[in-house]
């Protein structure tokens, strides 16, 4: 009748086992897909000059380009699939994502900022990431005892969620008085960044080693999230250390949220959505939902920045438009499917 | 050795004194009732034993070792609390939440063993919930929750439970079966169980000892002791500010509350 300790870890192995299976198609569909289809006789050679630092054929070269994008999307989007998984588990709330605490909206005030001083793209991420530390900090420090957990009143995180929603708004003002006083010039690029793009995005290598580490803080943590997820405080009581746990939570999710959005812009849905359909398809066990959730994400972002681009080619949408027109039918078609 | 013990343990809520200087102390096979009036301070007492709210003065020691002194993990295999009520946000299937009371075990390995399922399905079983093992604990009505949160409990399998109203919420016969269980644990696995239970009846009927909290004074009173010295009628009617009454009926006690006098 129940699933034996060996069958629940197959079944792990299984879930994702496909699901890296179909985020690696989702990066070839991306190769593939453009004002000029590659075929996949074409892929091996251009993969194989790439690899050895040439692009020879246009092949190659049309590949790096849509490779380098593609693996920002992946990584983007990985990183904020997991985030919102962390953020979900420490409020307790299902319905929580990466933005909801106002990480973004500081990211967005920095970012904003450097793009009405018409500074350079890698100030402007820099000063995005500037926004989402000050933030995180600052929320931090004015709800230290949430954090702290155990002698904390019960009910959990709720001072948190209104600080961070407060927070939210007041960097959300800031976002619209830059936006009044900005020159016309300036307000599509602006406009653009607070949607998610990943049309400039280059690809680094700190958003891989963040996304490696969030991972890896995830996993380790998986079961003792499963606790708190369960218990809220009385987690306690079975060994968990309730305070550090929902510290590193929040700060793990903070640094994968700010380096996210760093690079692609506050690109919605995809830290709401992802984590929400996997725990659907494959339940709540954070041991199965981290690692998928990443996955997901990932192949759902490639996915969605593959149509972004080629949808009304030549005109490039912002990838974020394209999550949110997904992202909100799903999301309604999910949550009343749980109500019934 | 005393399983659980306070020393002069004084509980402050918004500048209240719920209970003053507590000294007391459960031995291993006594099974404690805590009784009380709503806002005497049961709760927070529990949770203080259990080591989720911090002493307004004195302490607790479990096993003549001070609750700060105790690695939370170690602990957890000496003591489980069964909280008053519970949220449940995600939709974790009811064997999820037994095998969970597992992890003081193993924190240390990703996937739970083949031991840890059959000692959870022991325990939803001594529940008589093994039938709800794979149902969404969403699902569940209040009783069969109540049901498997006990079973989880159980599943941690420690020598001190602490359990904050263990009847809520369970039917008539669930009532006497689950308190009955708690009983025979101390009786026969020499187990430590203190419950907080509103039916008198019920409580003194399996409980050895009895805790009384709050008194005429409201200054943090209270009066602990084996149940048939500790739960007279006369304490009784003191400490819940009702008259009550006592009835001696086949061997057993059976405590009846006055009614009111209409005027």
């Amino acid at each position: 009748m129940h699933a034996a300790p060996q069958a629940r870890r197959q079944r792990a192995f299984v879930i994702v086992g496909a699901l890296l299976l179909a985020a690696l198609a989702s990066l070839l569909v991306a190769g593939m897909t453009g004002s000029v289809a590659l075929h996949v006789a074409e892929l091996p050679d251009a993969l194989d000059q790439l690899l050895h630092g040439r692009q020879d054929s246009l092949a190659a070269s049309l590949l790096a380009l849509r490779a380098g994008r593609a693996l920002v999307a992946f990584v983007s989007g990985g990183a904020l699939a997991l985030a919102g998984v962390m953020m979900q588990a420490l409020l307790r709330n299902p319905l929580a994502d990466p933005y909801v605490l106002g990480i973004s909206a500081g990211a967005s005030v920095g970012a904003l900022l450097a793009l009405l001083l018409m500074c350079a793209a890698v100030t402007v991420d820099a000063s995005a990431l500037v926004g989402a530390v000050a933030v995180s900090m600052l929320l931090y420090l004015l709800a230290r005892r949430d954090l702290r957990g155990g002698v904390a009143a019960e009910g959990g995180a709720s001072q948190l969620l209104l600080t961070g929603v407060i927070l939210s708004s007041a960097c959300m003002a800031l976002v619209t008085l830059m936006l009044s006083i900005a020159p016309e010039g300036q307000l599509r690029s602006m406009v653009f960044w607070m949607i998610g793009d990943l049309a400039g995005a280059s690809p680094r290598l700190l958003p891989w080693l963040v996304l490696g580490g969030g991972l890896a803080y995830a996993l380790r943590n998986a079961r003792a999230m499963n606790v708190a997820a369960l218990h809220a405080d009385a987690a306690a009581t079975l060994g968990i250390r309730v305070g550090a746990l929902r510290k590193g939570l929040f700060l793990v999710s903070g640094l994968l949220t700010a380096s996210s959005v760093t690079s692609a812009g506050a690109i919605g849905f995809v830290g709401l959505i992802v984590p929400h359909a996997c725990r659907f398809a494959f339940g709540p066990d954070h041991r199965v939902l981290v690692p998928s959730a990443v996955l997901a994400g990932g192949g759902f972002l490639v996915l969605c920045d593959t149509l972004a681009r080629t949808v009304v080619a030549p005109v490039q949408l912002p990838v974020g438009a394209i999550t949110a027109l997904i992202g909100a039918p799903v999301f309604l078609y999910q949550l009343h499917r749980l109500r019934a | 050795m005393s399983a659980i013990a306070t020393q002069k343990l004084t509980l402050t809520v918004a500048g209240r004194v719920l209970v003053r200087a507590l000294d007391w102390q459960a031995g291993a096979g006594e099974c404690w009732s805590i009784v009380g009036r709503n806002g005497a301070g049961k709760s927070t007492l529990m949770r203080t034993l259990a080591g989720l709210r911090r002493p307004d003065a004195g302490s607790v020691t479990v096993q003549g070792r001070p609750l700060a002194d105790w690695p939370l993990e170690e602990l957890a295999r000496q003591r489980a609390y069964l909280a008053q009520s519970r949220h449940d946000a995600f939709a974790y299937r009811a064997l999820d939440t037994v095998l969970a009371a597992r992890h003081p075990y193993h924190a240390d390995r990703y996937w739970e063993g083949s031991d840890d399922h059959e000692a959870a399905m022991r325990a939803l079983d001594a529940m008589q919930a093994a039938h709800l093992a794979m149902r969404d604990v969403r699902t569940l009505s209040g009783g069969e929750r109540q049901r498997v949160a006990i079973a989880a409990l159980l599943a941690q399998d420690t020598p001190l439970l602490l359990l904050d109203e263990p009847a809520n919420a369970l039917d008539l016969a669930h009532q006497v079966q689950a308190m009955s269980l708690l009983a025979r644990l101390c009786r026969d696995q020499g187990k430590t169980v203190i419950a907080i239970g509103h039916d008198l009846n019920l409580a003194y009927a399996v409980s050895t000892h009895a805790l009384l909290l709050g008194d005429d004074s409201g200054d943090g009173g209270w009066f602990a002791g084996p149940a048939s010295e500790a739960m007279q009628p006369a304490r009784l009617s003191q400490v819940l500010g009702h008259p009550i009454e006592a009835i001696e009926h086949g061997g057993r006690r059976i405590f009846i509350p006055q009614e009111f006098q209409h005027e």
